[in-house]
């Protein structure tokens, strides 16, 4: 989900230039996803990068520091990269840092139990720098699997340190910062070669661009582009140089010269990728015979329990049995605290009136304060904390314990069939955390076309500020009472809805890809980690810090000056009708063909800056304008909205407007910043809505 | 005998021979391990039966059936 305050963007840079002075080092951390590399980070910088079991997590660059010794060393975290051939934007950026950065380190994280891929990456750095520390981590999951890594033999067949980790436990942290502080800039270490006559041709190039390049940057992996043939990136070496490479009379020659001996061995301009590909996984393969003692195979247990989740007839049903667990648990669990917070706000609410009336504060304050902010207060925080509180650490752990991308691999051939990626899966589940991190975490798929319909649809899912609006209305209206059974019914109710959420998905997806987006579907990267048993105490502290109180202060400080707004609206009159009155009879006509009212429209408006916000705005709304006088439970505010007019289709179609419709002003500001494109900005806003209103408009007037 | 890796039954090891698609999606699949001589195990498919995933030098990934379809085994 990755909703923190990192991932949406607010003091994302910050925390790293926190600390004064200037870092003695800065070392880049690099990697595979799915390697650990956020843990490492953390582990080393004391940060909370949030992290997941699955590819693709770190789609920002984060930056920290960690001191040692009285030095400050600054650590930058780069996406996970298979290669510094980019095919993702991810990749790109990656690449180009290493590149052109200007880190005085690179540190290398690899997964131990799968070396010989993890090599590919790390080879191909250091023939841009032989400034490199390894650090293998996940060397206690790998043991398990019988895995052993020779870290020390490593060492000398590389020349430069490796360090062995299990970054989860704290193991090989210490170390990797003593060789941090340690590490002096080595001459040379380890490089790749390549058959002949491909190394012939790469020594000779190399040899000319020594001059040319100055020591910028590396001749030897220059020259391997340069013979690659990859336009894209030579066209970012010519920036970076700040001259056209490929028109330099030398090196044109060279290159000439070099493509030669190629083509006399027989070897065409096309083939040579694929040859420098093969050499360095020759290279890496020697490396592991001699490095790597254990198994290749997957684990049995490993197995059965993967082909419980994605076989035909278990794994769609096992998944939506979690879902609805994870729901049942959520709203079983959320009652009771709910009516809770709710008694304690109402009896705070009551002590402040009575000293604002002691000290003789106007009645219309007091009624503006009490009636209005206090109130809208403490309905977002009984109504909305305790089902955060409770399903964010849930999935989470489900995160952690890395079923997303099983989760992916099942729904890929439904997203194939809407002619979009596989990997719209992974951020659709982020969207369930936050619409605005769901749309960030869009840069993990590579086609631009995919991506643009994965952020243009990431808000049909209800994100963490909706999904409690949805149990709310489903507890509050639709399944009332408190016994197993109306909990069971109440979160099959809201895997319903969700599930009309991954259907929109879906269906706006396929209709995206045959109209505005139109193209075929690209093949996507979807790696399967392997099952990490979750830091559960972690997880559960960093869920409630980080996701839920953030996005319950957000909440909270839109719903202050809204429940202002609100009780202001109510008491203000105009033409002998008040404002609030007003607006939502000016909004009642739509509001009806929806299915719906003005009021909760209004409800939908005012809650922009935070969808947390609408149902307790509803609900002050039609309490602002009637006699209400407050009730004992949260649960008994149905009797207010049946008061109001609600029937059960009132309630669905308010449910189903609470999947579909416009996102909310965070999101669509992060929509605008990462298509830089207004009028994608605008669809993204439009396209949920028009679903909404045709499916309310459609309940309304089959059933209503 | 040469097979196509979708056609590589569950639970059975190929060699990698070749892969037959254009430039960067190729190296892309390379990059993650699929090259000339790499061993591959057909591990388990989707609900739909595509996509699959394959174990390759230590990792598992999931391959959609034009892909696999493309690379050329040989079997163990």
């Amino acid at each position: 989900m990755g909703l923190t305050l990192r991932s949406v963007g607010r003091g994302a840079a910050k925390e790293g230039e926190a600390r004064e002075g200037p870092a003695r080092l800065t070392a880049a951390l690099a990697g595979n996803p799915n390697v650990g590399k956020s843990t490492v980070f953390n582990g080393l910088t004391g940060l909370h990068q949030h992290t997941g079991n699955w590819s693709g997590k770190t789609v920002l660059t984060a930056a920290g520091r960690f001191e040692l010794g009285g030095c400050s060393y600054a650590l930058v975290d780069i996406p996970g990269a298979y290669s510094l051939r980019a095919s993702s934007a991810e990749e790109a950026a990656a690449r180009d840092y290493i590149a052109f950065g200007g880190a005085d380190i690179v540190v290398v994280v690899c997964d131990a139990g799968a070396l010989e891929r993890n090599l590919n990456l790390a080879l191909q750095i250091l023939e841009v720098t032989p400034n490199v520390i390894l650090a293998v981590n996940l060397m206690d999951e790998a043991k398990k699997r019988g895995i052993t890594v020779d870290t020390a033999k490593l060492s000398s067949c590389l020349g430069v340190p490796v360090i062995p980790m299990a970054a989860r436990k704290g193991r090989g942290l210490s170390e990797l910062k003593r060789a941090v502080a340690d590490f002096s800039p080595r001459p040379y270490a380890y490089t790749a070669r390549y058959p002949e006559p491909v190394e012939e041709a790469v020594n000779a190039l190399e040899m000319a661009l020594e001059n040319l390049l100055d020591g910028r940057l590396g001749a030897r992996f220059t020259a391997l582009r340069l013979l690659e043939g990859d336009g894209r990136f030579l066209d970012r070496i010519d920036e970076f140089l700040g001259f056209p490479l490929r028109e330099n009379p030398e090196a044109a020659a060279a290159l000439e010269r070099a493509r030669e001996i190629l083509r006399n061995a027989g070897i065409g301009e096309a083939e040579v990728g694929d040859l420098l590909i093969s050499g360095i996984f020759a290279c890496s393969e020697k490396l592991c015979r001699q490095c790597v003692r254990g198994p290749a195979g997957y684990g049995e247990r490993q197995l059965r329990i993967d082909r419980l989740l994605t076989r035909r007839a278990t794994g769609i049903p096992v998944m939506l049995l979690l879902l609805a667990l994870i729901f049942f648990i959520t709203i079983k669990g959320a009652n009771g605290p709910s009516d809770l917070l709710y008694a304690l706000f109402n009896r705070a609410g009551e002590a402040m009136r009575r000293g604002l009336v002691t000290v003789g504060a106007p009645d219309w304050l007091t009624e503006a304060l009490i009636s209005g902010v206090w109130r809208v207060l403490s309905y977002v925080t009984s109504v909305m904390l305790p089902p955060m509180a409770i399903f964010f650490p849930m999935f989470t752990l489900l995160e952690d314990l890395g079923y997303l991308p099983r989760v992916a691999f099942d729904l890929d051939a439904g997203f194939r069939r809407a002619g979009a990626c596989g990997k719209q899966c992974l951020t659709m589940a982020m969207g369930f955390g936050c619409n605005a991190a769901g749309v960030v975490g869009c840069r993990i798929i590579d086609s631009k076309r995919e991506r643009l319909i994965a952020v243009l649809t990431n808000s049909l899912v209800p994100c963490n500020g909706r999904f409690p609006i949805l149990i709310a209305l489903i507890t509050i209206f639709l399944v009332t009472g408190s016994g197993a059974g109306s909990s069971v019914l109440a979160s099959l109710a809201l895997t319903g809805f969700i599930l009309a959420g991954v259907a929109a998905t879906l269906l706006a997806s396929w209709v995206l890809s045959r109209t505005v987006l139109r193209g075929q579907p690209s093949s996507p990267t979807l790696e399967l980690p392997p099952f990490r048993v979750p830091k559960v105490g972690e997880v559960i502290v960093r869920s409630l810090l980080d996701r839920t109180l953030f996005v319950l202060g957000r909440a909270a400080a839109v719903a202050a000056p809204a429940g202002l707004l609100i009780w202001l609206a109510a008491n203000v009159r105009v033409g002998g009708v008040t404002v609030l009155r007003g607006v939502t009879g000016a909004l009642d006509p739509v509001g009806r063909f929806l299915g719906m009212d003005g009021v909760i429209l209004t409800a939908f408006l005012l809650g922009i800056p935070a969808n947390e916000t609408v149902v307790p705005i509803m609900i002050m709304a039609y309490a602002a304008s009637g006699t209400f006088q407050g009730y004992e439970s949260v649960s008994a505010l149905g009797e207010l909205l049946r008061a109001n007019g609600w029937t059960a289709v009132t309630a669905v179609c308010t449910a189903l407007f609470t999947v579909l419709h416009w996102p909310c002003a965070t999101t669509l500001l992060t929509i605008k910043k990462e298509t830089g494109s207004l009028k994608w900005t605008v669809l993204a806003a439009v396209l949920p809505t028009l679903m909404g209103v045709t499916v309310c408009a459609l309940v309304a007037h089959v059933f209503g | 005998m040469d097979r196509s890796l979708f056609s590589l039954p569950e639970g059975s090891v190929g060699v990698v021979r070749a892969i037959g698609l254009e430039r960067d999606a190729r190296r892309r699949l390379m990059d993650l391990g699929l090259t000339a001589g790499a061993r591959v195990t057909s591990l388990f498919s989707a609900p739909s039966g595509d996509p699959r995933a394959y174990m390759v030098r230590g990792s598992v990934i999931a391959l959609r059936r034009q892909d696999a379809a493309a690379v050329t085994v040989a079997g163990v």
